[in-house]
């Protein structure tokens, strides 16, 4: 009997810190059991640019410019379960804390009237993802299938989750494994 | 005669009369979710996380006297199911961002949320603006996690004596709002020993410069769920 399909995911970093890719890392030698269940599509592990058809992906950060919004309706288009990992994700995190800003004097604080900053000017470079005005969880985007709340999730955590996955249960994630923090 | 009793999701608890329902099932060991109902002060019934099903009405059990023969729903898919929609609301209401919150771990909310295995905010976040009030020497505000259950209120008015602060506005536009001229905190007699200091479930009212004195990890809740942690003491040993 052949070995059962190997099962497709992809992983990316929107508005966060990588810090949920760092703790997928710390399942240590998980990774060998998880590399036998799955092969990598579009992740910062791969750096294929483009994200083709997937069972699992596994979407960190929230959505802080078109880019974002972009890849993560790719994500949502080609992944049959989409999960939201760690607080960014799920709740905008970090960079949500400037919500209640405008963004246009973010950006002039930051690039016109910081000591130090020759350009004096806002970049327009026409490559960069404009900011959108506000930082969105990813489940007011698009619609989101499970959620692994942390900042970041620890591995133990991760490894919990996706277990439940790949073993087709309900990801739960328990006491004491459950924390925004 | 012996003392009364009801059923609290099918066991029995005995009740003094006049006692409420929460207070009841609390005396016996058996918790009840809430966050604005606190042993020192009278129901306020204001957060709803104590909801409980009687005889197929939702009624708040931290307001409502026990009967005898009574069938109280609590712990039920459906009951947590409203309770954690109730978290959700509370959730993207303020801006609790817990892994820059001081109280994070000794927080009731959060820990109601752990509870409840609430993974979600579901909604749409309001991400209001509330800037904090750091006037005072040794007690920051952080308005941004309040969740009006008014204890601080209470506290301030019924124990302390001083009235120090008082919520404004209703609705949506309601606020935590300091009984000054300046409305800043600095400008009031609040002292750091006031029972209002120490009473907030969340992170709005915080003594300064002990923040993380214990760490991350190794907090209230870090160590016990808030079920266990909410109940009388001397239950605990029992």
């Amino acid at each position: 009997m052949s070995a059962p399909r190997k099962l497709r995911v992809a992983t990316v970093s929107l508005a966060g810190c990588f810090g949920c890719h760092m703790s997928l890392l710390d399942i240590d030698e998980h990774v060998f059991a998880l590399l036998d269940k799955v092969e990598l599509d579009r992740s910062p592990l791969t750096d294929l640019k483009t994200c083709g058809p997937c069972d699992i992906g596994l979407v960190e950060g929230g959505v802080c410019n078109s880019e974002n919004v972009h890849v993560l309706r790719e994500f949502r288009a080609q992944c049959k379960t989409l999960v939201a990992m760690g607080a960014c994700a799920i709740n905008g995190g970090l960079p949500a804390q400037r919500n209640h800003l405008d963004v246009g004097q973010c950006l002039s604080a930051v690039f016109q009237s910081r000591p130090g900053m020759d350009t004096a000017e806002v970049p327009d470079d026409p490559e960069l993802p404009l900011p959108l005005d506000k930082v969105h969880p990813i489940h007011e985007v698009v619609r989101v299938d499970y959620f692994l709340p942390g900042c970041p999730p620890s591995g133990e955590a991760i490894w919990q989750f996706i277990s439940d996955l790949l073993a087709g249960r309900t990801p739960r994630v328990s006491y004491p494994l459950l924390h925004f923090d | 005669m012996s003392q009364p009793t009801f059923l609290l999701d099918g066991q029995s608890v005995p009740f003094d009369d006049g006692q409420m329902i929460l207070e009841a099932a609390r005396a016996a060991g058996r918790y009840i979710p809430h966050l604005c109902w606190h042993p020192d002060f009278p129901p306020h019934g204001s957060c709803k996380l104590c909801v409980v099903k009687v005889a197929g009405r939702h009624v708040s059990a931290c307001a409502t006297p026990a009967r005898a023969g009574a069938e109280v729903e609590s712990d039920t898919p459906e009951i947590n199911t409203e309770r954690r929609t109730l978290l959700q609301m509370l959730f993207v209401e303020g801006n609790h961002f817990c892994p820059a919150c001081e109280k994070s771990g000794d927080c009731q909310l959060q820990a109601m949320a752990y509870d409840l295995e609430m993974t979600t905010p579901r909604f749409r976040h309001f991400f209001p603006d509330r800037p904090v009030d750091a006037s005072h020497p040794e007690v920051l505000l952080d308005f941004n996690r309040c969740i009006y259950c008014e204890l601080c209120v209470r506290a301030s008015r019924e124990q302390d004596g001083k009235a120090v602060f008082a919520l404004t506005g209703r609705g949506i536009n309601k606020k935590l709002a300091v009984n000054a001229e300046s409305g800043r905190l600095a400008d009031t007699d609040f002292s750091a020993d006031d029972k209002a200091a120490h009473i907030c479930p969340v992170g709005v009212i915080l003594k300064k410069r002990v923040g993380f004195a214990v760490p991350i990890g190794e907090r209230t809740y870090d160590r016990a769920p808030l079920h266990e942690v909410a109940l009388p003491k001397s239950e605990d040993s029992a």
